[in-house]
């Protein structure tokens, strides 16, 4: 536990967003993760990117499940709506909020256990769904709250604080949510915010499930030699497979934006996933390509934005659901009567 | 001229040298402004903890006089307190009440006097003479009668202080007060000669002494050498005047008074005045008021007491009807932007029956003859040593007002501080040039998790503020001290405002990881890691732009994983020791630096140099 709260005298020249909040209207309580945890820097690049989107705090709803990274919607936005789920339970929730209310901004926070392990079915339907959220992976390879078993993420060979060696196959929430339709998909590293930040302002504009996988050190019972997931090995083996900016709506956009293969995806919003570089051969449009290039490229860490399609209509356009959300819509046409629901039922006779 | 880079061999940052004494140093910005380098963060922490009688000896080993000084410092540290330049929700911040907490050590001290200095009963065999007994003298005897010094000092009037007891009205400084700090120096058996004015500094050298210092101040008021000037008894100089009311030669003056001059001087003589029966003062400035020397709260004590300030309003010359003052006649200026050059507009006369000259102090150093080896310049000032305080004849010293003219109490005690190393340096045969540098111990202040031996919350109080006895009360009797001093409740809410700059974040690259975890805590935004590069450049892309140049940019050694440099500005740091507490590597650490201020006593050290003492 922090001795106390951080102080609420900031620096006089803190810039203010569009709404005339500072950064610092978007923190949350103290962290009471262990000192040097890579979710707080995840923490930290969430509000920066909302303070930057200039997300209202109120049109805010931040869900989570439970663990160490479950914890992280409190440290962050103190003025917005939060649901703290059952275990693996995030998706359903969200999902549920989502339906009654599709106005929200959604941004959902787990980790490898909540996500890989109790939580992956609902994970694996939510991506089904195109439930339009941001849903962030906090990936430390382990159980950190339950002091260091491996986790459904770590890697083989990958080795215990105690030094025992993983031999279970991991889970790679990247090519398992290519493979599931996902249509927006990115990694990144919790020690690198010039990427990670732009990367969640575009997962944010997505319309549709957007995945960040973010690895996340536990400088507790994951940050020694031998394990896969220290700050050490993975700014080592940690590549930027494409580099990209995010540019807001209101902005000139100076590359040509066009179909497969171009350099710029322009958001549902408005906003342009604007890249910088893409490896040869490679567009992040095309499915198979970024699970062709994760393919070859075994043992390594890629990271950027590995795939985005603007094109694939979401949860709401699937089932043809109201425009707004269900609070706006008339009670007489949200709930028409049991006259209507014996006509309903007629239907199926 | 930052402490961290080298321009043209590096186009980068250099490691800042912490080892380097200034640099923590220099973060304590009230110490660092402080001519006595006063620890004021350590003596405000021991008033929080109630040991009053602590922090009184901490001030005392610098300043030598608390109590005085918690009345009548000019407070160099406020201006510097970073408190100050913090932002807050109601508007910009204040200092810490420094000066204000000073008074508090001295005013609930006890009995401190097991714990004051002693001299030695075996002498050392060395004598050395002061002129006059102001603070600087008084200085140089505290420092060297407990080293077996025979210290004499020669003192014009019958009572010591000099212009602590002259200038200063007791209303602002008690007589008691004084009376008791300077005792405590001279009860180590300083050897006083009062009523014994310095006519000869050839007699006083044929005395035999193995040193001389001069602190015989600037006694001479400027004179404004106007028609009618000599023609009225009631026109007064300033210092002489206030003399006059402090050895109780004068009760009285006119109703009507004018102040020529709006330095601190004049904001003594006006409130003097309102106390001897004038009803109408007025303090006639020829500037506006952006450009008066008085300190802006002797401003607003003169005001609080009805004293009027009439700005753009130069002397012309006194008016006399029949051989008595009626009035004084001034041009009334208009300036232009930045008050260089100004404008007559007309003249006006204002009406009165006193006119006190506070118009400035001049040295004056008649009594020294010019062959004695004694180097004067051509404004007849001596040549002194800006170090060693030594004049051109070795063995001869000047400090206080005596050496480069009127400064403040606080200056002419560093002067004598500094005069003393040299004075025991010439009479132990080592030179004067020869002297230690600072020293800084660091210590850390943890205690276990998220735990810290200082109190690091930020506390939002306002600055608190000083009451006076009311309006009425305080002109019955001229001795009536105006400020009341802090209360209880008043001092435990100002110490928490104190920042605790001398606890400093401590950095050692090599166990950094770069997790972030610091950067993202910190409430003022002062850390980034950042790629090398020039200091203008770098201070522009820090995490907040680094816009005070004052305050140093903090660089580490590249950072083991990424090469980096960890940055820090020191500008805004409130001190609060979240970086430390979450950095998982204690890369970050909250240590005290204890800043070890040289006093005379260096020359036995220095007979036996070894290599960490001669390090300065």
């Amino acid at each position: 536990m922090p001795s106390i709260v951080k102080p609420l005298v900031a620096h006089p020249s803190l810039a203010k967003n569009a709404l005339g909040l500072t950064i610092r209207d978007y923190e949350g309580q103290m962290s009471t993760l262990c000192a040097g945890c890579g979710h707080d820097s995840i923490t930290a690049a969430i509000v920066k990117a909302l303070w930057e989107l200039s997300t209202p705090p109120h049109r805010l709803a931040k869900l989570s499940g439970i663990g160490c990274s479950s914890k992280t919607p409190t440290y962050f936005v103190n003025g917005a709506h939060g649901f703290n789920s059952a275990h693996g339970r995030m998706p359903a929730i969200a999902t549920g909020a989502n339906a009654a209310n599709r106005e929200l901004t959604y941004v959902g926070v787990s980790g490898d256990g909540d996500s890989l392990s109790i939580g992956i079915g609902h994970l694996c339907h939510a991506i089904r769904r195109n439930l339009n959220m941001l849903y962030v992976i906090e990936n430390n390879g382990v159980y950190g709250l339950t002091k260091g078993q491996f986790s459904a993420s770590t890697d083989v060979g990958s080795k215990s604080k105690k030094g025992e060696a993983n031999k279970m196959s991991p889970i790679d929430p990247i090519q398992l949510a290519l493979s599931i339709g996902a249509t927006f998909v990115a990694r990144s590293f919790s020690g690198d915010k010039a990427q990670l930040v732009p990367i969640l302002k575009a997962a944010i504009a997505h319309r549709g499930f957007a995945l960040v996988d973010v690895i996340s050190p536990c400088v507790t019972f994951n940050d020694h030699e031998g394990s896969t997931k220290s700050y050490k090995y993975t700014r080592g083996a940690t590549h930027a497979a494409t580099e990209s900016d995010f540019v807001p709506p209101a902005s000139e956009i100076v590359a040509n934006i066009g179909p497969a293969g171009s350099t710029s995806i322009r958001m549902h919003d408005g906003s342009v996933l604007q890249f910088t570089r893409v490896p040869d051969n490679y567009d992040v449009t095309d499915r198979g390509a970024a699970m062709k290039y994760l393919r070859e490229h075994p043992g390594q860490i890629a990271t950027g934005v590995l795939f985005a399609d603007e094109g694939i209509p979401d949860m709401h356009e699937m089932a043809g659901s109201p425009a707004g959300a269900l609070v706006n819509v008339p009670f007489e046409k949200l709930c028409p009567g049991s006259s209507a629901l014996e006509s309903l039922m007629a239907n199926f006779r | 001229m930052p402490l961290s880079t080298d321009p043209g061999a590096h186009p980068g940052m250099r490691p800042t040298d912490t080892s380097n004494p200034d640099y923590f140093h220099k973060v304590v910005d009230c110490q660092w402004a402080c001519p006595a380098h006063t620890n004021v963060p350590e003596y405000i922490r021991l008033i929080a903890q109630g040991r009053f009688a602590d922090a009184y000896m901490l001030n005392r080993a610098s300043n030598v006089f608390p109590a005085v000084l918690g009345r009548t410092c000019d407070r160099p540290c406020e201006p510097a307190c970073r408190r100050g330049r913090l932002p807050s929700p109601a508007g910009e911040e204040t200092p810490v009440a420094i000066c204000r907490l000073k008074r508090v050590a001295s005013d609930h001290k006890g009995d401190i006097s097991a714990r004051l200095p002693q001299a030695p009963e075996v002498k050392n065999g060395k004598r050395v003479a002061c002129i006059g007994a102001g603070p600087s003298s008084l200085t140089v005897a505290n420092d060297l009668m407990p080293h077996g010094y025979s210290v004499t000092i020669f003192e014009r009037y019958d009572k010591p202080g000099g212009l602590m007891r002259t200038n200063i009205p007791s209303f602002r400084l008690p007589e008691p007060v004084l009376a008791e700090e300077v005792n405590s120096i001279l009860d180590m058996g300083v050897d006083i000669r009062y009523n014994t004015p310095a006519t000869s500094m050839k007699a006083i050298l044929d005395e035999g002494f193995d040193a001389v210092f001069v602190g015989s101040g600037a006694p001479r008021g400027k004179d404004l050498d106007l028609p009618g000037r000599n023609d009225s008894d009631r026109i007064h100089i300033g210092i002489d005047w206030l003399s006059s009311l402090a050895f109780g030669h004068i009760d009285k003056i006119g109703e009507r008074v004018l102040i020529i001059g709006v330095g601190n001087t004049a904001m003594d003589c006006c409130r003097s005045s309102r106390r001897l029966g004038g009803k109408d003062v007025k303090v006639m400035a020829r500037r506006p008021r952006a450009y008066f020397k008085a300190s802006p709260w002797e401003l607003d004590d003169a005001e609080e007491e009805n004293i009027e300030i009439v700005i753009n309003h130069a002397p012309k010359r006194f008016v006399i009807e029949n051989g008595v003052l009626t009035g004084m006649e001034f041009e009334r200026l208009e300036w232009d932007a930045d008050a260089k050059k100004s404008t007559v507009i007309d003249t006006v006369i204002l009406p009165c029956d006193d006119v006190i000259l506070a118009i400035g102090q001049d040295n004056a150093f008649p009594w020294i003859e010019r062959d004695l080896g004694i180097e004067f310049d051509k404004w007849g000032m001596p040549k002194v040593d800006q170090t060693t305080f030594e004049c051109t004849r070795p063995g001869i010293f000047f400090g206080g007002d005596a050496a480069w003219g009127p400064k403040n109490i606080i200056w002419a005690v560093e002067h004598g501080h500094q005069a003393a190393i040299s004075m025991d340096n010439h009479c132990q045969g080592v030179s004067t040039a020869q002297r230690l540098g600072f020293a800084v111990n660091l210590v850390s202040q943890k205690m276990g998790l998220s735990e810290w031996s200082y109190h690091n919350d930020y506390n939002p109080a306002k600055r608190q503020k000083m009451t006076h006895v009311d309006l009425v009360k305080r002109f019955e009797d001229l001795h009536v001290e105006v400020e009341l001093g802090f209360t209880a409740e008043q001092t435990a809410r100002e110490v928490q405002r104190c920042l605790n700059c001398d606890v400093q974040t401590v950095f050692k690259a090599a166990k950094c990881i770069e997790c972030d975890a610091c950067i993202d805590i910190c409430p003022l935004s002062c850390l980034t890691i950042a790629k090398d590069g020039p200091e203008d450049e770098m201070r522009q892309r820090l995490s907040a732009p680094a816009t005070n140049i004052t305050q140093e940019l903090f660089a580490s050694e590249p950072l083991p994983h990424t090469g980096r440099l960890m940055m820090k500005d020191e500008d805004l740091c409130v001190h609060c020791g979240l970086c430390a507490e979450r950095c998982p590597t204690a890369a970050w650490d909250m240590q005290k630096s204890d800043l070890n201020i040289i006093y005379a006593g260096q020359a036995a050290l220095l007979h036996n140099p070894t290599p960490e003492l001669t390090h300065a």
